[in-house]
């Protein structure tokens, strides 16, 4: 009964985005209140309904409901309870419904949220928002169903994937869809203005606030990715420049780079057109990052379900919402008020060689994640684009950024003079360059730049807060928190690549060892004390017990524990890493086979490993910062943001 | 639909400016059609994203020398001639999969099955030491330490093994570490037939 009624929820839901969509598009063009009143309803209705569509799936994984086919395929009676919930979106049917519903939440957001809006501008974004739902609702009822049932319904389950039977994982994808789905705001602005045909400073700043969310939880949800590949996948590494983390990271510089332009809409209403593009950009490639990877075009250690007629559909889709807005935007972009000129050496000038960098840095890694598809289809030939590609052309683009980023902020509007700045932060620049000077010989030019920009970053954003608070402490604490939010944003910034530059100095070693036997790596003495069995709910466990004393000293610093489990039920193994970190560095090893007795080990010693991920939090936390200083500064009149709280609370409850 | 038309822009730049936004347009319709087509032959399996295929199957084994680890060197005349069917296995010291393999391929040479090893981009006391730890199954070992023999055999990575029968033919490729079912399933039978 609860997978019909949950099926049932989704079909309204699908109804009411599509009726959402035309009413609200077409009253705002005719001009007819009621329609244009009638649309922030209809979206918190579609809200309420898929929302209910959700629930009911995830009753029937918590209750276990073997017949319905995606519980018994994704998880199963021994499945713990957490991952019960989790698993929901931890399957293809599964995470195509909730990322339906994070788009219909942004839509009931912006209905209960958006009273500052012209409320028939206010329409035309909830019409955008309610087709583009429309489309996915109807693709998640026809193509992908999750609530398609069996019979006769198996005894157990199938289980959960155990790769996916990890807390990291388990909440990575809705953090993620958070921040690729949130953009979708973005572009309903940019829609709505193009239909619209005007774009002034006000458009800046109502699309600022829904970006920076959107980015915070994109900036989030990669790192927890990250995090999650360096500690699940015990290979050692980070980022592997997989499509799959590539299709995450394109977004993430595109809205990087509209929550820039934006502002220079919003302070000089400049960049207009640009920043259109870029909200319909990065929307586009969120949209391509969720699907396409789906599809199975592109070859990943992550892809999971692949079937090309879902490929067809989507891609259909994709062409539609893509392609419609793109030429609504080359008709009427062109007739938008052109933009007022400024000097190049100026804030907004900063600002726009910093979206040249980003957009830069985003063609080359497009280019290089579509390249072999590419390839294979017009020459025939199999080539796979990795890593030193990517990093041979990323990172000479990088660096003139992170040059940028500290320069950025101390430049004034309009126009600016390189020597008043520079004499702000020539302190910061000399400290980056000594330090430079004192890595290079020693840990060679990647550590050396690395660790000098993360340096000249964090004293750079130090010097803004200064800066605008005069050098004198009393000041401080009457800075906007919009200033610090940007500030931390940048320094997180210089936390990561300080991370990623450590990162370039780990040490590692893989060799076969018997139990007392000794390994000697980055000054520390590893020995394996021994291995046993562990039994756990739904899998077994191999573990290996090592000690990890000072080379020099002797003393013990660490006791590790690595694993491999195997869950019969899935025929699968997983690697558990034992990371033992003191901040500066972490000692890492993961588990491989076992042979003629001993067992092949993966060592390694990855200094500032735990700063790549920390300072992602921290850009996330500054824009969070931002983001509560937005809502007070822009929702000045305090009864209208009172109403709008009230508001939600009320319309579910008709 | 009735747009604000501003008075300052003649109509003809607004055609050059609506060509030159129309580009991210055309942009989009030309990795569309691309994506479409991929589709289209993924159904009929004539595109593969995840197949490695290899260039070699059918042919003889490329022109190369490279230094042995002990004795003389290694070149592809004496592959293009073998003495039997044999095995290829391309091995590093620091590759973990190549440990796996390790009890496949002692088992393989036993059954006397020539293997012969090419150590890729790894230095030669590291590739002993692996060798003394692990077993050695081959019975000849070149060094190509700079990687550029791997390019013309077409090497995806480490380990991969090539079969190549009595005329010097490259018969099957098979990317990643050997195991005993892909031995059976896949190997014994083209061994057989090469043999026959």
């Amino acid at each position: 009964m609860i997978p019909e009624l949950g099926h049932y929820a989704l079909a309204l839901g699908c109804v009411v985005a599509a009726a959402q969509g035309l009413l609200s598009l077409w009253g705002a063009q005719r001009g007819d209140a009621r329609l244009i009143g009638a649309a922030p309803a209809l979206a918190l209705s579609q809200a309420l309904a898929v929302t209910l569509s959700f629930l009911a799936l995830v009753w029937c994984g918590v209750v276990s409901d073997f017949s319905v086919m995606n519980v018994a395929e994704y998880s199963s009676a021994t499945t713990p309870l957490l991952y019960r919930i989790t698993g929901t979106w931890g399957n293809h049917e599964g995470s195509i419904l909730l990322w339906c519903l994070i788009l219909s939440l942004c839509g009931g957001v912006v209905a209960g949220f958006g009273e500052r809006l012209p409320s028939s501008f206010r329409a035309r974004v909830l019409g955008v928002l309610g087709l583009v739902s429309s489309g996915f609702l109807l693709f998640t009822l026809t193509l992908s169903d999750p609530f398609q049932r069996i019979w006769p319904p198996p005894m157990d389950g199938q289980g959960v994937n155990p790769l996916l039977q990890d807390p990291g994982l388990a909440f990575h994808p809705p953090i993620l869809y958070c921040g690729y789905v949130g953009f979708s705001v973005a572009f309903a602005f940019a829609v709505a203005s193009l239909l619209e045909g005007t774009v002034d400073a006000a458009w800046g700043r109502w699309v600022r606030p829904w970006t920076l969310a959107a980015w915070c939880f994109l900036t989030a949800g990669i790192a927890l990715g990250s995090w999650w590949s360096y500690y699940v996948l015990g290979w050692g590494g980070y980022w592997f420049w997989d499509p799959v983390e590539n299709a995450s990271l394109l977004p993430w510089l595109t809205g990087t780079a509209l929550l820039h332009s934006a502002i220079v809409v919003e302070k000089r209403e400049a960049l207009k057109i640009w920043s259109l593009l870029l909200a319909i950009m990065t929307f586009s490639l969120s949209l391509c990052g969720t699907f396409m990877v789906r599809s199975g075009l592109l070859n990943s250690v992550h892809a999971f379900a692949n079937d090309p007629a879902r490929g067809v559909f989507i891609l259909a889709l994709l062409g539609l919402v893509i392609g419609a807005s793109l030429l609504l935007f080359a008709v009427r972009a062109p007739l938008l008020q052109p933009a007022g000129l400024f000097a190049p050496l100026s804030r907004e000038g900063g600002l726009v060689l910093n979206n040249i960098l980003l957009c830069s840095i985003m063609a080359v890694v497009l280019v290089g994640t579509m390249y072999p598809p590419f390839v294979q289809l017009i020459f025939g030939q199999q080539i796979s684009v990795g890593p030193p590609f990517f990093e041979s052309t990323a990172i000479p683009l990088a660096a003139p950024l992170i040059a940028a980023m500290g320069l950025g902020p101390a430049l004034s509007w309009k126009r600016a003079a390189l020597g008043p700045a520079l004499l702000r932060l020539w302190w910061a620049a000399v400290a980056a360059l000594v330090l430079v000077a004192l890595i290079f010989p020693s840990h060679g030019l990647r550590a050396a730049l690395g660790l000098g920009g993360a340096v000249w970053l964090l004293l750079a954003a130090a010097a803004d807060i200064g800066n605008r608070a005069g050098w004198r402490p009393g000041r401080l604490l009457h800075l906007p928190r919009a200033a610090y939010g940007a500030a931390l944003g940048h320094a997180g910034l210089g936390v990561t690549i300080a991370g990623i530059a450590g990162m370039t100095l780990a040490l590692h070693s893989i060799s076969l060892v018997q139990p007392g036997q000794t390994i000697r790596l980055g000054g520390f003495d590893w020995t394996l004390d021994g291995l046993q069995d562990q039994p756990g709910p739904d899998y077994a466990a191999r573990v290996a017990t090592l000690t990890v004393r000072d080379a020099g000293n002797g003393a013990l610093v660490a006791t590790l524990h690595p694993a491999r489990r195997s869950f019969p039920l899935q025929q699968q193994t997983t690697t558990e890493v034992a990371i033992r970190t003191n901040g500066l560095r972490d000692l890492y090893v993961a588990m491989g086979d076992e042979r003629d007795g001993g067992v092949v080990l993966r060592i390694h010693v990855n200094p500032l490993a735990p700063w790549i991920w920390f300072g992602a939090l921290i850009m996330a936390a500054g824009g969070a910062l931002s983001l509560s200083d937005r809502r007070w500064r822009v929702g000045a009149p305090q009864r209208l943001r009172q109403k709008g709280r009230a508001r939600p609370a009320a319309v579910p409850a008709e | 639909m009735s747009a604000p038309m501003p008075q300052d822009i003649p109509q003809k730049s607004i055609i050059a400016r609506r060509l030159m936004l129309g580009l991210p347009l055309l942009g989009l319709g030309l990795a569309g059609g691309g994506f479409a087509l991929m589709l289209r032959q993924m159904r009929n399996g004539r595109f593969d994203p995840h197949a490695l295929p290899s260039q070699l199957i059918g042919r003889a084994v490329p022109d190369f020398t490279l230094p042995g680890l002990a004795g003389g060197p290694m070149t592809g005349n004496q592959l293009q001639h073998p003495a039997g069917p044999m095995l290829v296995n391309f091995f590093a010291s620091w590759c973990v999969p190549c440990l796996e393999e390790a009890s496949t391929m002692a088992a393989l040479a036993k059954t006397g099955l020539p293997i012969w090893g090419i150590a890729y981009k790894d230095n030669p006391a590291d590739t002993r030491r692996f060798l003394a730890q692990n077993g050695n199954p081959y019975a000849r070992i070149a060094l190509d330490q700079p990687g550029r023999v791997a390019i013309d055999w077409g090497l995806y990575g480490v380990p991969e093994t090539y079969l190549i029968d009595a005329q010097g033919i490259v018969r099957w490729r098979y990317a990643g570490p050997l195991t005993s079912a892909v031995v059976a399933g896949e190997l014994q039978p083209l061994l057989a037939k090469a043999g026959a």
